[in-house]
C-alpha cells in the first residue's frame, strides 16, 4: 500500500550489549492518529529517537521510509527538515522567554541574521490560532499552566511545517481538562491533514482517539490493532502488553509473619510548589513489621514522590494529612529525623541524587551514618574500614579494594553500595525506589536475596518498581499507584500483572 | 543516631576477588604514581621547578635565609584566606568579600587598641568573633536565601570596602604600637641559644616536624596493609620520606640561619594542622565533601547542608579575620586600602593547589602549596626586577595553566 506516510522497516537498536529494539516493524498511514503502547523500557522512545534523527542513520539497523523515500537523517534538523517534528516529556520550552519567542526559536523569522519581530509575532498569532489557544503572545512561558506550554510546543512544530507529529506522553503531567483539550486539537490536526503517533500509558485516551495501536513489549512490536475492526480494547491492549512468564527468579521467603504498623499515613497528599500541582494526593497506605509491600505503577504516577515525601520531604512539598509512626502521630522536619526514626530511602536515581561518585566505596557506605564510627566527631578509621569491608563482603560489591571509586563501578555494585549506606543506619522501615534498574540478572538475585534476609530479621520494606514481575515476584501486598493517588490495593494472592496495569493506566 | 557499629548481614557464598600481583620495579612503580596522582605531584614538581629556576637566575639569592623568611611570612595572610577559601570552593560556592573583610577587621582591631585602650589579648578574640559573625551571616544569605554566593560577597565586597573606608576616614592610616601585637606578623620564636649563628630552637622544632612526618607516614603505611590495601614499596615509602624530610631540613636549616621560625609561619602552620585534620578525620570535614560532591544526596543522606554552608562560611569568616589581623601585624598599622586583591589571590592559591570548581575536591594542604607557588613567583620576579605588568600577566598565566592541566587530568581519568 503506497497510503503510508512513514514506514519502519526491521528496526533493530542496540545499547552496548542492551537489544532496546529487535526488527521492529511500524507503519503509519497519511492523516491517521496512531498510538504507541507498552511498559516502561518496551522501546517505545527509543523507536522514536531513532525516528526522529537522535539516534543518527547508522547508529541502528533496519530502514525508515518517510514520504516513500528511505531516509538517513544524521540529525535531529534533517528529520524537521523532512517535516517529522517531535515533542518529548519534558517539555523543551524557555521558561523565561515569551510565547513567541519560543514558538520561533532555532527558526527564527529573520532576513539574514537580523530577527523581524513584528513578523515572529504576527505568525506566531497564525500557529497559536491553529492549535486553539488564547493567549497573549507577549505571555512568559513559566506564566502559563502545563497545559498550555504544551500546545505552545506543538505550535512550535507545526510552525516548521511538519506533516508528521511525534508526541511523547503528552498528557502525563496534564489534569483532566488539559488532556481532553490536547486530544480535541490531535482530532483537528487530523482534519488538517497531520499525521500524528503519541506515546501514551494511559489507555482511555487510547480507546477514545486511536485510529490504530502497535503494542511494543521488550523491544519487539508485538501487534497492531485497528479500531475500525473494533480491535481497540482495554483488555487486548493489556494482554499483548504484559504477556510475558515471569521468570522465577524470585527467591522464596519461608515463614512469613507480620506485626503491627510501623508506619501509616492518611489522606496524605503533597503539593508541588513549583510545579503547582500535587504530585500526591489522597493516600492512605500503612506497612507492617516484616512486610515488603509493593508499590506499582507507572513512571511519573507519584511514587518517588511519594516516598520523599515520607522521607522527611527534602524537596519541601507542601504536605498534608498525617503519618503515624509504630501507631503514634509523627512527623519529620529534616531527613536527618526521618533517618534517626528508622526510615531509610534509597534512592531511584542512585548516581544523581543517590551516591557520592567522587568518593570511595568506605566514603559512601558510612556517608549516612558517620557517627556510628566516629566518636566526640572524629572518625576512627579503623573502625570506618571494619564496617565498609564488612558491607562490601556480605552485599558482594565486586572491587578490588573498598579504595575504589564509586562512579568506576557497575550499576548493580553502585546499586549495592548504595544499599549498604542505608543498611548501615540500621533502618526499621526500607524504601527501595526502583531497586534492581538498569542491573543485570545475577545482582538483581543478589538483591532479592539481601531483601529476604532482611525481612527475616525483622526489618520492613517498601518496593517502588516499575517492573510487574519483581512487584508479582518479592511484594506481600501491593499498591497500584497514578496520577499521585492510589488506584488499588490488592493481596499477593488476587494480583496479577492485568490487574495492576488496569489500575496504573486509569 | 545509632553510636553502636552495626555489623552488615552476613550471606554464606562471598566471593573475593582474586589479585593476580606482580612486582614492578622502583622506577616503573615511581612512573605509574606519578601518572595516577599527576595532579597532586604536578603542582609540587612546578614548585620544585619555580625554584631551582628562580635560584639559578638569581645567583642563589632566592634561596636565601632572609629571602625564604620573608616570602613565607608575607604568604602568611594570603594562606591562611586560602586555607578557607578551600572548602568555600569545595562546598561549590565562593566568596568575594574575603579581602576587604580582612582589610576591615584588621582596621577594627587597630582603632580598639589604639582609640578604645583594649589590650591586644582581648582584640584578637573580638576580632575572630567578629569574623565568624560575619562570614555566618554570609552563610546565611547564601543558603537560607538562596542568593548565589558570587553576588551575596560581592555586595558583602563593597560594604566592607566602604566600612573600611568609613573607620579610616578621619584618621587615614591607623599605626598600631602594640609590640605584642606586632609581633605576630614581624616577631620570632625566642631564641634560646645559637650555635655557629643558627638558632637552636628552630632546628628543634624543624626536627620535630620531621620526625611527626616520618611516625604519621609509617602508621598510616601499617594501618592500610593491616587491610590489605595497595601502600607503595618499600623502595618508593624511602625516597618519599628522604625527600619530604629534606626539604623540612632545608628550610628549617635556611630559616634557623636568619632569625629563626617567625610567628606568622608557627599560626599558619596550626592552621593548616587543624583544618587538615578537620577535612580528613571528622565527621564535619566529611558532611563539607559530602556536599560540595553532591549536595542533593548529602540532603538525602540526613546531612544538613544549610549547617554545613553556615559553618564553611563562619570558617571563611573566622579566617578573613585572622587574615586581618596578621597584616595589620605585619603593616603594623591599618591602612585605607588594607585587602585589596586578597580575595583573588586567595582564590587563585585554591585552584592552583587543586580545588576542582565542580566541587567536591581540593586539600587544604594543596591550597597552601598554591599559595607558596603564587608567593614564590612574586618574590622571584621582584628579585629579578620584572615590571608589575609582567608579573600580573605570568601570575595569570600560571593560574589559568593550572587550570588548563587540572581539568585535562581529569578528563583523562574521567
Amino acid at each position: 500500500m503506497s497510503d503510508y506516510i512513514l514506514e519502519m522497516n526491521n528496526i533493530s537498536k542496540e545499547f552496548t550489549g542492551v537489544k532496546a529494539l529487535t526488527e521492529v516493524n511500524f507503519k503509519v498511514a497519511k492523516g491517521e492518529i496512531h498510538f504507541l503502547v507498552g511498559e516502561n523500557g518496551a522501546g517505545k522512545s527509543t523507536l522514536m529517537k531513532v525516528l526522529s534523527g537522535v539516534y543518527p542513520h547508522g547508529t541502528y539497523s533496519g530502514d525508515i521510509v518517510f514520504d516513500g523515500k528511505v531516509q538517513k537523517f544524521g540529525k535531529i534538523a534533517d528529520s524537521v527538515q523532512a517535516g517529522i517534528g517531535i515533542i518529548y516529556q519534558e517539555l523543551a520550552l524557555f521558561p523565561d522567554l515569551s510565547v513567541y519567542e519560543n514558538i520561533f526559536a532555532g527558526n527564527e523569522v529573520a532576513r539574514g541574521s537580523i530577527i523581524n519581530w513584528n513578523k515572529t509575532i504576527v505568525q506566531a498569532k497564525e500557529m497559536l490560532a491553529k492549535v486553539g489557544l488564547s493567549v497573549n503572545p507577549e505571555t512568559l512561558i513559566k506564566d502559563l499552566g502545563v497545559g498550555k506550554q504544551q500546545l505552545v510546543e506543538i505550535a512550535k512544530a507545526l510552525s516548521k511545517n511538519i506533516r508528521l507529529l511525534i508526541l511523547d506522553e503528552p498528557t502525563a503531567a496534564l489534569n483532566e481538562n488539559d488532556s481532553e483539550n490536547l486530544l480535541n486539537l490531535l482530532r483537528e490536526l487530523k482534519k488538517q491533514g497531520i499525521t500524528c503517533i503519541m506515546i501514551s500509558h494511559k489507555l482511555k485516551e487510547v480507546i477514545a482517539v486511536a485510529d490504530k495501536a502497535t503494542v511494543l513489549r521488550d523491544g519487539r512490536a508485538i501487534c497492531t490493532l485497528d479500531a475500525s475492526k473494533g480491535e481497540i480494547k482495554e483488555n487486548v491492549i493489556i494482554k499483548n502488553m504484559v504477556g510475558r512468564e515471569i521468570e522465577d527468579i524470585y527467591p522464596k521467603r519461608a515463614n512469613k509473619s507480620f506485626g503491627d504498623n510501623i508506619l501509616e499515613v492518611k489522606n496524605w497528599s503533597a503539593f508541588d510548589t513549583q510545579l503547582g500541582r500535587h504530585v500526591v494526593k489522597d493516600v492512605n497506605l500503612h506497612v507492617k513489621k516484616g512486610e515488603i509491600v509493593g508499590i506499582a505503577g507507572l513512571m511519573g504516577s507519584g511514587r518517588t514522590e511519594l516516598a520523599l515525601s515520607l522521607f522527611g520531604n527534602p524537596r519541601s512539598y507542601k504536605l498534608q494529612g498525617d503519618m503515624l509512626l509504630n501507631g503514634k502521630p509523627g512527623s519529620f522536619k529534616h531527613t536527618s529525623d526521618a533517618i534517626n526514626a528508622g526510615i531509610a530511602y534509597v534512592t531511584e536515581d542512585r548516581k544523581g541524587n543517590g551516591l557520592f561518585l567522587i568518593q570511595d566505596i568506605r566514603n559512601n557506605i558510612t556517608a549516612a551514618n558517620l557517627r556510628g564510627v566516629a566518636s566526640k566527631g572524629v572518625i576512627n578509621g579503623n573502625e570506618e574500614v571494619r564496617v565498609a569491608q564488612s558491607y562490601k563482603d556480605s552485599l558482594y560489591v565486586k572491587a578490588p579494594s573498598i579504595e575504589q571509586i564509586v562512579g568506576n563501578l557497575s550499576g548493580g555494585n553502585q546499586q549495592k553500595v548504595s544499599l549498604g549506606k542505608w543498611l548501615f543506619v540500621g533502618p526499621k522501615l526500607l524504601i527501595l525506589d526502583e531497586p534492581t534498574r538498569g542491573i543485570d540478572v545475577g545482582a538483581k538475585f543478589e538483591i532479592y536475596t539481601i531483601m529476604n534476609k532482611l525481612i527475616s530479621e525483622g526489618m520492613s520494606i517498601i518496593m517502588i518498581s516499575s517492573e510487574l514481575g519483581e512487584v508479582l515476584g518479592m511484594s506481600d501486598r501491593v499498591y497500584v499507584m497514578a496520577e499521585g493517588r492510589i488506584k488499588g490495593e490488592l493481596s499477593i494472592e488476587e494480583a496479577d500483572q492485568e490487574k495492576i496495569m488496569q489500575f496504573a493506566t486509569q | 543516631m545509632n553510636n553502636v557499629v552495626k555489623e552488615a548481614p552476613k550471606i554464606s557464598g562471598h566471593r573475593r576477588p582474586s589479585s593476580g600481583e606482580t612486582k614492578p620495579t622502583l622506577l616503573g612503580e615511581a612512573g605509574t604514581l606519578l601518572k595516577v596522582n599527576i595532579r597532586e605531584y604536578g603542582m609540587y614538581i612546578a614548585l620544585f621547578v619555580i625554584i631551582v629556576i628562580f635560584s639559578i637566575m638569581t645567583d642563589g639569592l632566592f634561596m636565601s635565609s632572609r629571602n625564604i623568611s620573608n616570602l613565607l611570612d608575607a604568604t602568611g595572610y594570603t594562606a591562611v584566606l586560602a586555607v578557607g577559601m578551600t572548602l568555600v570552593i569545595v562546598i561549590r560556592h565562593i566568596d568575594l568579600s574575603v579581602g576587604f573583610a580582612a582589610g576591615f577587621m584588621g582596621a577594627i582591631a587597630a582603632i580598639l587598641m589604639t582609640q578604645a585602650g583594649v589590650p591586644f589579648y582581648l582584640t584578637i578574640p573580638i576580632i575572630l568573633v567578629l569574623g565568624i559573625v560575619i562570614g555566618m551571616f554570609n552563610g546565611v544569605l547564601v543558603a537560607s536565601v538562596g542568593i548565589p554566593s558570587f553576588v551575596s560577597s560581592l555586595a558583602a565586597m563593597l560594604i566592607f570596602r566602604g566600612a573600611l573606608l568609613q573607620v579610616t576616614e578621619k584618621t587615614g592610616t591607623i599605626n598600631v604600637t602594640s609590640d605584642h601585637f606586632n609581633a605576630i606578623g614581624n616577631g620570632f620564636v625566642p631564641e634560646i641559644t645559637e650555635v655557629g649563628g643558627l638558632k637552636v630552637l628552630s632546628l628543634i622544632l624543624g626536627l620535630v616536624i620531621i620526625l611527626l612526618y616520618i611516625y604519621f607516614e609509617f602508621k598510616n603505611r601499617t594501618n592500610k596493609q593491616k587491610y590489605n590495601f595497595e601502600v607503595v614499596s618499600k623502595g618508593i615509602l624511602t625516597v618519599k620520606l628522604i625527600f619530604v624530610s629534606a626539604i623540612i631540613a632545608y628550610v628549617t636549616w635556611k630559616l634557623s640561619g636568619y632569625n629563626g621560625f617567625s610567628w606568622t609561619v608557627i599560626i599558619v602552620l596550626g592552621v593548616v594542622l587543624i583544618y587538615h585534620f578537620l577535612t580528613t578525620k571528622t565527621v564535619l570535614g566529611r558532611h563539607i565533601y559530602a556536599v560540595g560532591s553532591n549536595p542533593e544526596a548529602a540532603h538525602l543522606s540526613g546531612i544538613n547542608v544549610k549547617k554545613i554552608t553556615y559553618i564553611v562560611f563562619g570558617s571563611m569568616g573566622l579566617l578573613s579575620a585572622l587574615s586581618g589581623i596578621l597584616y595589620t601585624s605585619r603593616l603594623q598599622s591599618a591602612s585605607t586600602t588594607a585587602g585589596t586583591l586578597f580575595e583573588l589571590d586567595a582564590i587563585a592559591a585554591a585552584y592552583v593547589g587543586g580545588v576542582s570548581a565542580a566541587g567536591g575536591v581540593g586539600k587544604v594542604t594543596g591550597s597552601i602549596i598554591g599559595a607558596i607557588v603564587m608567593a614564590s613567583l612574586t618574590s622571584g620576579m621582584n628579585l629579578l626586577g620584572v615590571g608589575i605588568s609582567y608579573q600580573y600577566m605570568i601570575r595569570g598565566g600560571v593560574l589559568a595553566a593550572a587550570v588548563i592541566f587540572d581539568v585535562m587530568t581529569r578528563k583523562k581519568r574521567g
